[in-house]
């Protein structure tokens, strides 16, 4: 029996015994979402890249493959992830990525995760191995289920293989650094946002803005005269710290908040230290804090705000509260992919 | 004409016989148009033939059918009441922008209300900071860039019928256009929409922040085709406008050497702004049109444009020509100023209505394949023509791997709309054989549905029904269109079942 089949026998059975499953790839991301529940669904053996063609700008690989074997593969061709995902300390596989949803510095100027989803192959609630999407870039017939998956957290199906639009790498890149309270950074990056700057990357701390410019060598060379700006040597390793979350802030916390909020929000009034990307739609606030208070903010303004990481999550969820219209039709949508409900029970939504 | 009434007659029964829930009992249609008048403003209402006779079909012609009546509400409040209205009786809704989509996907049916958002036209506002604009369905295209251009934005997805499409069928199609390889379908070009359900709710899905808590359902009803929801409002992201953007042409004196420099162009790390191309017949049918100058000769020219700051663009400018000349250009020009651009562009820009020239009539074919495949396939439609005794020429977005076949026929001669249609069904089977999609744009409408079956086995039809349920337990918008039913691919013969089995046996199918 294949690897396939035997994960399809698996799901059956615990859907004729109504036992939850727990699906897991790397564990990388484990501290994340709603509660753990149910009997531990490896998907790490189904692993490999499955096809790689570096002229159609595409690449498929089974859900357990190490995101780093993705990003080797993809180097030696000049190429990489747009959306530049975290490797989450070198553990993050394919799947676990897709079905978190989470994107790296890239995606405020290059798009998030799920604009380069293409394809999917997944085994549903039910057991039925089901194929959406493609591997070519435009395709329109059917619901686009692809998407559908990136950030559902396993919820409607177990992924077993996707395909994934990729992007030639920047023939140049540099960092500049300003030294701007954070209203002074929020309104540079909100300006310079609209203007056709060849930025990549944006990263606010204690002070301190980090821009990156990546593109055509003339572009790169012709924004730093434009922005201005202080050159900073040994950029790669500052953003990889940005994007594994290695830097001082991150580790001094144990509760960790992540705030998503419209482009041109104002700095939020909220005691604490705060690490703003994104070009200051993202914000990390380091708790405790009283979430409700937060989330209410969030949403005054137009965003949302998630318990990213915590020590004991909280029975309401970590994410923010969906309103009755949006629960009914996600619940609906649950249901028809994993109608006895035995996939990541509770891992999104303590509902679903 | 005589062939296209038939055509329609012999549709009309399949258009009639959607999945629409019989079990519930409805007003009776005048009833309903009464009631829909009482509920909506003077003039909101339309039902005397000669007023529904503009609504028969949208730019997929071949299809025409008188809709039971069209509701044209000016608010998302009426939209309400109109869906309100409908869900008591159980009729079905078309929800119609502009009408000009090319698979049929606002083709009315005789028991169904034609919705149109046309009076929806309002931008509600456009922030220059957050870059983003927030809009009515109704509001065409080409106005959100208009409206943007002042403060050096715009929005990027360019379907060709910019000037008269809306953003309510551009979400419904996720509809591409000439510059989506860079810039994204409308799916990445998307914030926020409010959408109002069969039942009457209105759901508020993403936000003008970066993501949104829960399933990413922006992305699921982007594209659904008027299946899932009713938008009634649209947020954009509008993007920089580049500095400047000059073209190269690229001359081939064969097919494959043109689509291999395609291949080329995306294998030495470009992403161009534009990457089309146009075969020998079509050139020969625009340049008497535009006299942009196109070399008569080639078999195929490549149209392959950079943007960006003018240092950026002479850069990549270079490396676009060097590709193609090593892929065997016999010729390369580059855009001396924008003028020159917009003639390169002009032959592009004219050539769906130079086919009008060549043939009484065309059918627009929208199947997109691996691009390393394009010079096979359009190999393989050259021997097709042969076989269907009709001519086909191609003018697409090959830098997508978009292919849009332009049948050529003529209505009035016995038989030919039967055999541009066979032709057509043949291409889009091909696409899918190579690794592709039956459409890579324009969407399955109507046009496309029988298609369905091949791309897609039973298992994920019936996935796609259970999401359609999720949103419209009773089938009520756009019954008929998108997602066949298995009963119909059974009849089409093409129910494609793997590994023997058909999922829930137990269910009545057939």
């Amino acid at each position: 029996m294949s690897d396939l089949q035997s994960l399809q026998e698996r799901i059956r059975a615990a859907a004729a015994a109504r036992q939850p499953l727990r699906i897991r790839g790397g564990g990388s991301k484990d501290f994340y979402g709603g509660r753990l529940e149910g009997e531990l669904l490896e998907v790490r053996a189904l692993s490999g890249i499955t096809h790689c063609e570096p002229t159609e700008l595409v690449i498929s690989a089974r859900a357990g493959t190490p995101l780093a074997e993705l990003a080797r593969e993809l180097a030696t061709h000049q190429q990489m992830l747009a959306f530049e995902p975290s490797h989450f300390g070198g553990r993050a596989t394919l799947g676990g990525t897709v079905a978190s949803g989470l994107s790296g510095p890239r995606r405020a100027y290059c798009g998030a995760l799920r604009d380069f989803v293409l394809g999917v192959e997944i085994i549903d609630g039910r057991g039925e191995l089901l194929r959406f999407g493609g591997r070519v870039i435009k395709n329109v017939a059917g619901f686009d289920v692809s998407r559908l998956m990136a950030g559902s957290l396993g919820t409607l199906g177990l992924l077993t293989e996707i395909t994934l639009k990729t992007v030639p790498c920047p023939r140049a890149q540099c960092t500049l650094r300003f030294e701007m309270d954070q209203p002074a950074a929020l309104e540079s990056m909100t300006r310079w946002a609209t203007r056709p700057l060849p930025i990549s990357a944006t990263a606010w701390h204690e002070g301190m803005l980090s821009v990156r410019l990546s593109g055509a060598e003339s572009a790169v060379r012709a924004a730093h005269e434009a922005l201005g700006g202080e050159l900073v040597a040994a950029a790669d390793a500052y953003w990889e710290e940005v994007t594994e979350q290695r830097l001082e802030f991150f580790a001094a916390t144990r509760e960790l908040w992540r705030v998503s909020l419209p482009a041109h929000s104002p700095a939020l009034p909220v005691a604490g230290p705060a690490f703003m990307e994104w070009g200051g739609s993202l914000r990390w606030l380091q708790g405790p804090l009283d979430g409700s208070a937060l989330r209410a903010l969030a949403a005054r303004f137009g965003g949302h705000a998630t318990l990213y990481r915590t020590p004991v999550r909280p029975p309401e969820g970590t994410f923010q509260s969906l309103s009755a219209a949006m629960l009914m039709v996600h619940k609906r949508l649950k249901a028809a992919f994993d109608p006895i409900r035995i996939l990541n029970r509770g891992r999104l939504h303590p509902d679903l | 004409m005589i062939a296209l009434q038939r055509i329609f007659a012999q549709h009309a029964d399949k258009v009639s016989c959607g999945d629409v829930d019989d079990g519930a009992e409805g007003l009776v249609p005048g009833e309903l148009i009464e009631r829909l008048r009482r509920t909506l403003p003077a003039g909101a209402v339309l039902s005397r033939p000669e007023e529904l006779k503009p609504y028969e079909c949208d730019a997929l012609t071949l299809y025409r059918q008188m809709p039971l009546a069209v509701a044209l509400p000016a608010d998302e409040a009426q939209v309400i009441a109109v869906l309100h209205l409908c869900y008591q009786a159980k009729v079905p809704v078309i929800a119609r922008g502009a009408g000009t989509g090319l698979s049929g996907g606002a083709t009315p049916r005789p028991d169904a209300v034609l919705l149109s958002l046309a009076r929806l036209n309002r931008i509600i506002g456009l922030d220059p900071l957050a870059r983003t604009a927030r809009v009515q369905p109704g509001v065409r295209n080409l106005a959100i860039s208009e409206a943007a251009a002042p403060h050096g934005l715009y929005y990027a997805p360019d379907p060709s019928s910019q000037i008269a499409c809306t953003i309510g069928g551009n979400v419904a199609e996720n509809s591409g256009g000439v510059h989506c390889l860079k810039y994204g379908l409308t799916v990445h070009n998307l914030l926020a929409l409010r959408v109002v359900t069969i039942e009457g709710e209105v759901l508020e899905i993403g936000s003008a922040a970066p993501d949104s808590p829960g399933y990413d359902l922006l992305a699921l009803l982007t594209g659904s085709e008027g299946l899932l929801g009713v938008v009634t409002e649209v947020t954009v992201r509008l993007i920089p406008k580049p500095q400047c953007a000059r073209v190269v042409l690229a001359a081939f004196d064969e097919l494959t050497k043109a689509g291999k420099a395609v291949a080329d162009v995306i294998g030495a790390g470009i992403i161009p702004a534009g990457l089309e191309m146009m075969d020998r017949p079509t050139i020969a049918a625009v340049e008497p049109f535009v006299h942009a100058g196109y070399p008569l000769e080639a078999e195929a020219i490549l149209l392959c444009e950079s943007d960006g700051a003018p240092a950026e663009v002479e850069e990549e400018i270079l490396r676009i020509e060097s590709v193609m000349r090593g892929a065997g250009a016999t010729e390369c020009r580059v855009s001396r100023d924008e003028g020159e651009r917009l003639r390169f562009w002009a032959g592009r820009k004219a050539a769906f209505p130079a086919m009008g020239a060549l043939s009484p009539d065309y059918y627009c074919m929208d199947g997109s394949i691996p691009r390393k495949r394009l010079a096979a396939v359009l190999q393989a439609i050259r021997q097709l023509e042969g076989k269907y005794q009709l001519r086909c020429t191609n003018v697409f977005h090959a830098g997508d791997g978009n292919l849009h076949p332009l049948i050529l026929f003529d209505s009035n001669i016995a038989d030919e709309v039967a055999r541009a249609e066979a032709f057509g069904s043949e291409i889009l089977e091909l696409c899918v054989r190579e690794g592709g999609s039956i459409t890579g744009e324009h969407g399955v409408g109507i046009e496309k549905i029988n298609q369905m079956c091949v791309q897609f086995g039973a298992g994920e039809l019936e996935a796609f029904h259970a999401v359609k349920r999720a949103f419209d337990e009773h089938g009520l918008l756009n019954p008929g269109k998108a997602v066949p039913t298995l009963h119909r691919c059974a009849e089409f013969g093409r129910l494609h079942v793997r590994g023997g089995k058909i999922p829930h046996p137990q269910l009545p199918r057939f």
